[in-house]
C-alpha cells in the first residue's frame, strides 16, 4: 500500500469492524514543522493493554476481536522510515486511537493520495457510521482547515441513499472544493490564485 | 462559507429525487458490496470502488447502494465484488480491476446478465 490514504482506509475498516459508531479521522500537514500526521478516532469496542501491544507484531492478527492483520505493521514502519511513528490509545469499550507521524518532506516519506475521494468513499460506503474529517494545512504561520462531517447531509437525505448520483457528485465537489482550498496555501507563492 | 448553500442544494437533490421515486427499499434495489480489508485494498480494492461510484455518477444509476465491508477470506480473489439484485442469489466476482467492474456495471447490474468469466466458483 503505497498511499497514506490506502492505510487510512485500512484502519478504518479497523475501526467499522470494532462496532464505531463515530470515527474522526484528522490530517495535519504541518510545512512549519515539517510534519505530516494522520489520525483516527473511534468509539469501538477498544482493546485492553496486551492486544495493543502485540497490534504492531506483524505474525499477530486479532480477528476474533479486531480484524487486524499486516496493515498496522507495516504503516509503523512506513512512519518510522519516514522520521516519523505511531502511537495507539486503547481502551476496552471507550474506543481507540491511532496516530502516525511522519516528517513531511522526508524522501521516503509516501504520498498522501487524493484524500477527497477517500472521505467519500468512507462516507458512502458505510453509511452507519458518523464520519467526522477534519483536514488542516499550515504554512508559514499561516493555517486553514476543512472539516466535513456527514451527519447534517445524512439527517437532510433521510432515505435517499448517499449513492444517489446526484449525491455522489454532491459530495464530491464539497470535498474536492473544501480541501483543495485548505491546500492551496502549501503551493509555492508563484502558484497561488491570491 | 460554502456550507450553507451545499445543504440546501441536498435539499433540492432529495426533493428532485422523491419526485422521481427513485427512492425505494422495494424488490429491484441492487446492492454492490466491495471487500476492502487489507487484501482487497492492497489488492487494489480502492480503484474498483472508485470505478463503480464513477460509473453510477456517470451514467446516474439510481437505486443502487455501495456498500464496503472487511475482509471476506477469500484473499487470492481480491478484489471482491458482491452483486445483489433484488430478491436474486448474491453473485460473488473476483480479481474485480476496475475494467471488470465496468463490464459488471454495465452487463450484470444494468443488462441483468451475470458475467460469468469473474465469478468466484462456488
Amino acid at each position: 500500500m503505497r498511499e497514506i490514504v490506502l492505510h487510512l482506509l485500512d484502519l478504518a475498516e479497523n475501526s467499522v469492524s470494532a462496532g464505531a459508531g463515530t470515527i474522526r479521522i484528522g490530517i495535519c500537514e504541518d510545512l512549519d514543522a515539517d510534519r505530516l500526521t494522520v489520525s483516527l478516532a473511534d468509539d469501538g469496542c477498544g482493546m485492553d493493554p496486551e492486544t495493543v501491544r502485540k497490534v504492531a507484531d506483524p505474525f499477530y492478527t486479532g480477528r476474533t476481536t479486531r480484524n487486524v492483520g499486516l496493515g498496522i505493521p507495516l504503516l509503523k514502519e512506513a512512519a518510522e522510515t519516514a522520521n516519523g511513528g505511531m502511537t495507539i490509545h486503547s481502551q476496552p469499550g471507550a474506543g481507540t486511537t491511532i496516530q502516525v507521524s511522519f516528517q513531511h518532506s522526508h524522501i521516503d516519506r509516501m504520498p498522501l493520495g487524493n484524500l477527497a475521494e477517500t472521505f467519500r468513499e468512507l462516507s458512502v460506503a458505510h453509511p452507519e457510521v458518523h464520519w467526522i474529517d477534519r483536514y488542516t494545512a499550515r504554512k508559514d504561520g499561516a493555517e486553514r482547515t476543512f472539516e466535513f462531517d456527514d451527519q447534517p447531509v445524512k439527517e437532510i437525505l433521510a432515505d435517499v441513499p448517499l449513492t444517489h448520483p446526484d449525491v455522489l457528485a454532491f459530495l464530491r465537489e464539497t470535498l474536492e472544493q473544501g480541501l483543495g482550498e485548505a491546500q492551496s496555501i502549501l503551493e509555492p507563492a508563484s502558484l497561488q490564485e491570491k | 462559507m460554502p456550507t450553507v448553500k451545499s445543504l440546501e442544494d441536498l435539499q433540492k437533490i432529495r426533493a428532485e429525487a422523491l419526485k422521481k421515486r427513485e427512492i425505494k427499499t422495494a424488490p429491484g434495489s441492487i446492492q454492490i458490496v466491495v471487500g476492502m480489508g487489507t487484501p482487497g485494498i492492497a489488492a487494489g480494492a480502492r480503484d474498483t470502488l472508485k470505478e463503480i461510484l464513477a460509473i453510477i455518477e456517470e451514467k446516474h444509476l439510481t437505486n443502487i447502494t455501495v456498500r464496503q465491508t472487511g475482509n471476506i477470506g477469500l484473499d487470492s480473489w481480491e478484489p471482491i465484488v458482491q452483486v445483489i439484485k433484488g430478491a436474486d442469489a448474491p453473485v460473488t466476482y473476483g480479481k474485480v480491476n476496475p475494467f471488470a467492474a465496468r463490464r459488471i456495471m454495465d452487463e450484470h447490474v444494468q443488462g441483468g446478465k451475470v458475467v460469468a468469466e469473474y465469478v468466484v466458483p462456488a
